[in-house]
């Protein structure tokens, strides 16, 4: 396992996921929303909302930040936060993309982590 | 005398030509130099090759070494003879003429523009703009009397070859596969414009391009889209990007990512071997601009000196060379958590500043229209000046500074009686505070009246406001509009109203035009301005999905935890034993835990999972089914009874007058939802009197009712209109609808709708005014036309896809 520590996973191409949209990937453990900005850049958060579990992915990216689906709360992509009055953290993983590759880093995947 | 160290530099480009004359400057007689390019030529500024296709440049003029500078410098030019190969291990390097020995080896290949992968890339009449064959190539391909270029990539190389070949008259087609032009630079506003620009010359710009194939026997003749459309070409310039050139490096067993890999002076894995230029990769950056190239080129010109410089990462700056295009980016202007924006929009004169600030410093800029103050801005970002100080001005550039900041009520009281306000009807401020001194008038409507000013396009309110407020002072109390949200001060019906003057198509163009403060609006202007432009222009516009809220975007309403409900249309409430049946099967087949007959007289099958949702509407699909659109901001329900059918007191057929109403008005989006009933006499069992629209059948014909309500609030409906046959009533509803749909604030219910127009004018314009009613009418069947298409069949049929689809499934293994 120590091996893996740095290793980046492939999880598609850039292009699967459209501009200010989401897609989803699955782990054993739990979703995570991997998100892209209108301006090309990409996000990966937990899929989870700390409010009541909303799907952060199906909401609607504005900027570098998510409306959930659910109850409105507002979240900063890049680190997680929840915005204005509501409080909340939403975990965060490294992701980046080569040549059009979605690559997102294996160690700090949910299941690697305990 | 030693015998002088052997320096071998392959490439003969920008950054190699700078890191000689640094080290010739320095020190003439340090190495015997050999310089091999692989372009018959020397060193010539490639930048210039953009002027040189327009015509405002001929080669002799950029020129950068010639060949008596070599001669001079006694170095030895290996023009036109690539190298093919490094030895580490011997020392050399290898082309057509043999092996030549090195002591230090510098790597300057530049990069290699990329060429998609499409059937017909190698057609003669296919090329690339790097370099001066290129562009030669080019410039004979526009001599051809009505030539036709097809420019693919719509960034700073692709727009600079376009606007060039345009100016030597030829058809020109720009293909950008993202949804603006030069995305990596600008938001979609700024891209907004400069493609009014470009349109305005002539150039065809087509966006969302996915390039299929590029056709031909011979040559070249025309390029294909995935979309079906097809340009016909007798030139085609790729332009989609550049990859750093590393194959001679990775061959030699250099370390390569990206580009060749340095450390911060210059060297590669390989102490003996530097690289500069674009074919190296620095702290995990590759730079396209000469800029940082020159700096890093001084740099190795130092380590081969065996001085000490370093290399540090730097911000870039770029400006489009289109002759009379005014464009400058520089630094960082992606938003983030820690970042704040200041936007300045001034649509009249076609003007976009954004400046991007982090902890009280600029990172990063984009100016669009008056770029003068480009310089002035990436002073400050590589200075990372404090700008706390300025901050109120900051975005109006240098010349505003120094003095106190700007107050815009002392501005607009400065400013003389004779400077025009009201652009659109000419109204300067000597007549607003004239009229409003002489007819001792205190609100916007009645300047407007008096005046006209403001009364057009209305961009002028907030100045004329200002004026009033001038003039006034406490006695003015500017009219409460309440804005659509934090992204723009104009309220909903002046958005609308200028959606339509000025013809407003797209997301990016209303924000530009109407100069809003954020660059990409939010979740809640982003649904409401997609509304607003799918009513306005049902044939042009393109409905934006990301714009919608998940249950629009997916045609299902999604639930606590994550699943989705499937409601499918039972026309006016009614069903049969195949469609239940079909229900049955499906609710077995999916395992769908919950089924539950909704209020709206249909059946709502509960807590399918998102990867489900298409095979779940197949299979209901093969029953006849459609969506109920339960999710709409749309029609919804017509419930009805059942009416003279079976009932005993039924006056009229309620049930075929529902179904006849829905079939007709499926699909509709609006500004809230909106439901219906129709029941077959006034006992009412349909409930049509707390309905959006209802309709009580009566012996003489059909009250028609509207703006009830039975949610957050309770309201039985109001009456329309009185008439006699069912082809009528459902011509006035529809007429009703359409102006509901023209008018209402999005979310607004009918109800809400019809309170603020005031009831008698809506019977007005419905009943009385038969030409109006009319035009409401066609007005709602030609957007239907647009608008019913069956969403879930569209989706079993591949539509939006990646909705349903998980990216990615990692399993254990790969996760761990
Ligand atoms: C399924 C259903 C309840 C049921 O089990 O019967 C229902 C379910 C929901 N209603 Fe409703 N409403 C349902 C009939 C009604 C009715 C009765 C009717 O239509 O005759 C009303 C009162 C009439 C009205 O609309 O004013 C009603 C008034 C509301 C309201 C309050 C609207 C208002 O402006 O006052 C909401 C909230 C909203 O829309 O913002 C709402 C919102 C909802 C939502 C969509 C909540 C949400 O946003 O997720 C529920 C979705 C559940 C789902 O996934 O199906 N539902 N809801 C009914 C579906 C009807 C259909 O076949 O399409
Ligand atoms: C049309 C155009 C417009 C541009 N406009 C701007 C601008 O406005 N602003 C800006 O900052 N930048 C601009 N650029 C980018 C700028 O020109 C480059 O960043 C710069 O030229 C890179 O310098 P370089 O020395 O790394 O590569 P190059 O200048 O490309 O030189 C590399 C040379 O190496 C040669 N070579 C490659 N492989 C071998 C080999 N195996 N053997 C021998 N020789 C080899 C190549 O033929 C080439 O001549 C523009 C580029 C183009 C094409
Ligand atoms: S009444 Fe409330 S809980 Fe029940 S379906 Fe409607 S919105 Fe949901
Ligand atoms: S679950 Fe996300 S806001 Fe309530």
């Amino acid at each position: 396992m120590t091996a893996m520590t740095t290793e980046w996973i492939e999880i598609g191409r850039l292009d699967d996921i459209p501009r200010a949209g989401a897609r989803v990937v699955k782990t054993p453990a739990d979703c995570i929303a991997v998100f892209r900005t209108e301006d090309d850049r990409v996000y990966a958060l937990n899929d989870r909302c700390p409010h009541k579990g909303g799907p952060l992915s199906q909401g609607i990216v504005h900027g570098t930040s998510v409306t959930c689906p659910l109850h409105n709360w507002v979240f900063d992509l890049a680190s997680g936060a929840a915005q204005g009055a509501d409080e909340g953290q939403v975990a965060t993983y490294p992701v980046t993309v080569r040549d059009g590759v979605l690559l997102i880093a294996g160690a700090r995947l949910p299941a690697a982590e305990e | 005398m030693t015998t002088k160290k052997k320096l071998v530099v392959i490439g003969a480009g920008m950054a190699s030509g700078r890191l000689l004359e640094t080290l010739l400057d320095a020190a003439p007689g340090a190495y015997d130099i050999t310089l091999f390019g692989a372009e018959p030529r020397g060193n010539y500024n490639r930048i210039m090759l953009s002027p040189m296709l327009a015509g405002d440049k001929a080669y002799e003029d950029i020129v950068t070494h010639d060949a008596a500078w070599y001669a001079e410098q006694g170095i030895v030019c290996r023009f036109g003879e690539a190298v093919t190969r490094i030895d580490r291990d011997a020392k050399t390097v290898t082309s057509a003429g043999g092996e030549t020995p090195y002591d230090k080896l510098v790597i300057a290949t530049g990069s290699a523009p990329f060429i998609i992968p499409v059937a017909g890339r190698d057609l003669p009449g296919v090329r690339a703009f790097r370099d001066l064959d290129d562009v030669e190539a080019m410039i004979e391909a526009a001599g051809r009397p009505g030539a036709r270029a097809v420019v693919i990539g719509g960034g700073l190389l692709g727009l600079e070859a376009a606007a060039a070949l345009r100016s030597r008259g030829m058809e020109v087609v720009v293909l950008h596969l993202m949804g603006h032009l030069m995305e990596r630079q600008l938001d979609p506003a700024a891209g907004h414009l400069l493609r009014k620009e470009l349109e305005g010359r002539g150039i065809t710009v087509h966006t969302q391009a996915q390039t299929k194939a590029i056709l031909g026997n011979e040559r070249v003749e025309a390029v294909l889209l995935d979309d079906g459309t097809v340009y016909p070409a007798d030139l085609v310039v790729m332009a989609v990007g550049i990859r750093p050139e590393t194959r001679l490096a990775v061959d030699a067993g250099l370390e390569v990512e990206r580009g060749i890999l340095i450390d911060d002076q210059t060297l590669t894995s390989d102490p003996d071997i530097l690289a500069v230029g674009e074919c190296v990769e620095h702290q995990n950056v590759c730079y396209g601009l000469v800029a940082p190239l020159y700096t890093m080129a001084n740099v190795a010109a130092k380590t081969l000196l065996g001085e000490t410089a370093a290399f540090r990462p730097l911000e870039t700056a770029t400006q489009l060379k289109v002759t009379g295009v005014n464009l400058y980016s520089a630094g960082d202007f992606a938003d983030g958590e820690d970042r704040e924006e200041i936007v300045l929009r001034d649509a009249a004169s076609g003007i976009y500043k954004r400046l991007v600030l982090k902890e009280n410093r600029i990172v990063g800029a984009v100016l669009y229209g008056e770029a003068a103050d480009g310089p002035w801005f990436f002073d400050h970002i590589r200075n990372r000046t404090d700008i706390s100080e300025m901050r109120e001005t900051l975005i109006f550039g240098q010349s505003f500074q120094g003095g106190a900041p700007l107050d815009p009520m002392a501005a607009v009281a400065a400013l003389p009686d004779e400077a025009e306000i009201c652009g659109c009807n000419g109204v300067c401020k000597g007549r607003i505070v004239g009229a409003i001194r002489e007819k001792g008038l205190t609100t916007l409507d009645d300047v407007r009246a008096h005046t006209k000013a403001s009364a057009s396009c209305g961009t002028c309110t907030g100045l004329v406001e200002q004026v009033m407020q001038a003039t006034l002072g406490d006695a003015f109390t500017p009219q409460a509009v309440k804005p659509m949200c934090g992204c723009t001060p104009l309220g909903h019906d002046e958005v609308r109203r200028l959606i339509r003057a000025k013809e407003l198509k797209s997301i990016p163009a209303v924000m530009q035009e109407l100069e809003w403060r954020s660059s990409g609006g939010c979740a809640k202007c982003r649904p409401a301005l997609n509304y607003y432009l799918v009513c306005d222009w049902p044939d042009e516009y393109a409905d934006d999905y990301q714009s919608r809220f998940v249950n629009e975007r997916v045609h299902a309403n999604i639930q606590k935890d994550g699943t989705y409900s499937v409601v499918p249309r039972m026309w006016g409430g009614m069903t049969s034993a195949k469609e239940l049946r079909a229900i049955a099967d499906v609710v077995d087949k999916f395992d769908i835990p919950a089924v539950k007959v909704t209020g709206g007289q249909r059946i709502d099958m509960l807590g399918i999972r998102k990867e489900d949702l298409p095979a779940v509407w197949e299979d209901l699909g093969k029953a006849g089914f459609v969506s109920g659109h339960a999710y709409a901001k749309g029609l919804r329900t017509v419930k009805t009874c059942v009416g003279s059918d079976w009932c005993r007191f039924g006056t009229q057929d309620s049930t075929g007058l529902g179904i006849a109403i829905e079939k007709f008005m499926w699909g509709s989006w609006t500004p809230a939802k909106v439901k219906m009933a129709v029941s077959g006499c006034p006992r009412n069992c349909a409930e049509a009197t707390c309905k959006d629209v209802g309709v009580i059948c009566v012996d003489s014909g059909f009250e028609i009712h509207f703006a009830g309500a039975a949610g957050l609030d309770i309201k039985g409906t109001e009456v329309l209109g009185h008439v006699v046959s069912a082809e009528e009533a459902l011509r006035h509803i529809a007429a009703l609808v359409q102006m509901y749909r023209e008018q209402g604030h999005y979310l607004e219910r009918i109800y809400k709708w019809a309170k603020r127009i005031g009831l008698d004018e809506i019977r007005r314009q419905i009943m009385d005014d038969a030409a109006r009613r009319e035009a409401y009418y066609q007005r709602f069947v030609f957007s239907q036309q647009f608008a019913q298409v069956d969403p879930w069949s569209e989706r079993v049929s591949g539509k939006d896809k990646h909705e349903f689809n998980p990216l990615a499934i990692l399993e254990l293994e790969a996760a761990q």
